[in-house]
């Protein structure tokens, strides 16, 4: 663990969170909440609802019922309380999403613009700035099809980063990439967990877990079935589910 | 049968200026109400999207023809008094408004959908989204089918003669009745519309072609 953050007040809570997809029941009484400064890294089987989970964090989903509540804004589904909450939580997706017709820069530039109002210069200036921490300012006149996937997904972070938010949502940020490149994306997610972000993410990546994660959470079919420290979640995990899923996901690692 | 001279060559001339004035009119004002069409088409709004989806089947569904007749005739029963330009004018937008904006719809839903996910994770509204993220990107991929539909738009402008217009055919129409040579004035004019048309068809599947090599 990189720190205790017991103390720290509440950034995000989920309160009995039901979501449905038609007849399927993707979501089922979800309550969860994560500190300022946590980790928490989510994993289940695919379709157990972990990424829709933190989807609904930042309203991408909409929930059917209960309550999340992000840095004191209620999610309650106006214009204003999703601006305000996604103006505080940035996010990273498993297939980048970059905007393929600008530049690194300007992928970077657009949002703190646009949304903070931030000036063209200022902008720029911050987008450097976090460009260079995620290692690629270098490539900051490119266009996203001219980086490998392990860049471009560095290049999605940064933009995340620029918006300055409050907690990073990651999903799957490594799963669409070539293996050789995984390492170079989890180092900067770990350099961020270092600077003490608040984080939630989803993967596979068990090693990422056992180093940066205060609390690994463990999803199937929509609920959370077992939530624990690292230490104890990879040695003695309580649950048949979990001991099932940890059996074959380590078998490949 | 009388000769094609200069007075001649300068009728037709005349009548050309008049269909690319009018397929350039039909293009920009069917441009700016066609990306319109296209933004209510997809809006989340059912009332904008039922009655887009409407104006464009009304519009698709019926000849080039009778929507120049019919507001031609429409806008003079209102008690307009208009000249055929400008009615002219009016249905070719209308026209091209209704083509464009089904167009420009199924360009915005092919860009794919993680861009306006991440538009929205970034906390951008709709018109910094569709501006800056989702109209570039489909604004490209409709490319290939904008300018085929520039092309056809050309050619229909022909059937402005109708409500008395005199455009590059009606031109070669008067021309081969005062000369009697209708063969060679038509071929005259096909060429004509050919040398516009078969540019901006060629440079069309060039595009798609490339495109189609950038999205392997």
């Amino acid at each position: 663990m990189l720190n205790s953050a017991n103390h720290q007040p509440t950034l995000i809570s989920l309160e009995d969170v039901q979501k449905w997809y038609g007849a399927f029941h993707a979501l089922k009484s979800i309550s969860l909440s994560v500190r300022k400064g946590e980790k928490i890294v989510l994993c289940g089987p695919s379709g157990s609802g972990k990424s829709t989970l933190i989807r609904c964090i930042n309203a991408l989903e909409t929930i059917e019922d209960g309550k999340i509540v992000v840095e004191g804004q209620v999610l309650d589904g106006s214009t204003k309380s999703v601006d305000a909450i996604r103006r505080e939580v940035g996010m990273v997706f498993q297939s980048f999403n970059l905007f393929p017709h600008m530049t690194v820069l300007q992928n970077c530039t657009l949002a703190p613009m646009r949304v903070r109002g931030t000036s063209h210069t200022d902008a720029e200036r911050l987008a450097r700035k976090y460009l260079e921490r995620v290692r690629i300012l270098d490539q900051a006149e490119k266009y996203p099809a001219q980086l490998s996937g392990g860049q471009q997904q560095r290049v999605a972070i940064a933009r995340a980063l620029c918006m300055e938010p409050k907690v990073m949502l990651f999903d799957e940020p490594t799963s669409a990439l070539d293996p050789e490149m995984v390492k170079e994306v989890l180092d900067t997610m770990i350099g961020l967990a270092r600077d003490g972000m608040t984080m939630i993410c989803v993967t596979h990546e068990m090693g990422f877990a056992r180093q940066v994660a205060d609390r690994v959470i463990f999803m199937a079919s929509g609920e959370i079935v077992e939530e624990a420290e690292p230490e104890i979640f990879f040695k003695s995990p309580k649950h048949q589910r979990t001991k099932t899923f940890l059996g074959e996901i380590l078998a490949h690692h | 049968m009388g000769p094609i001279g200069e007075n001649e060559f300068f009728f037709l001339m005349q009548g050309l200026k008049w269909t690319v004035l009018l397929a350039i009119v039909g293009f920009i004002g069917g441009g700016i109400f066609g990306i319109l069409i296209a933004l209510l088409r997809t809006s989340k709004t059912k009332v904008a999207r039922t009655i887009t989806a409407g104006y464009i089947g009304v519009f698709q569904g019926t000849p080039l023809l009778m929507q120049l007749f019919v507001v031609y005739y429409g806008v003079a029963l209102l008690g307009i008094e208009v000249n055929a330009w400008i009615a002219v004018a009016i249905a070719f937008t209308l026209h091209a408004s209704a083509f464009l904006g089904e167009i420009w719809r199924g360009s915005i839903e092919a860009v794919p959908k993680g861009q306006t996910e991440a538009a929205n994770a970034l906390g951008l509204h709709y018109v910094s989204r569709m501006k800056d993220v989702i109209l570039p990107q489909a604004l490209k991929i409709s490319m290939p089918a904008t300018i085929g539909f520039l092309v056809q738009l050309i050619k229909g402008t022909s059937l402005a003669a109708i409500v008395g217009f005199i455009e590059l055919t009606r031109a070669g129409q008067i021309i081969s009745n005062q000369t009697y040579r209708p063969l060679l004035v038509f071929g005259i004019v096909g060429a004509i519309y050919f040398i516009i048309c078969w540019p901006l068809s060629h440079a069309g599947s060039g595009l798609e072609k490339r495109m189609a090599k950038a999205a392997r």
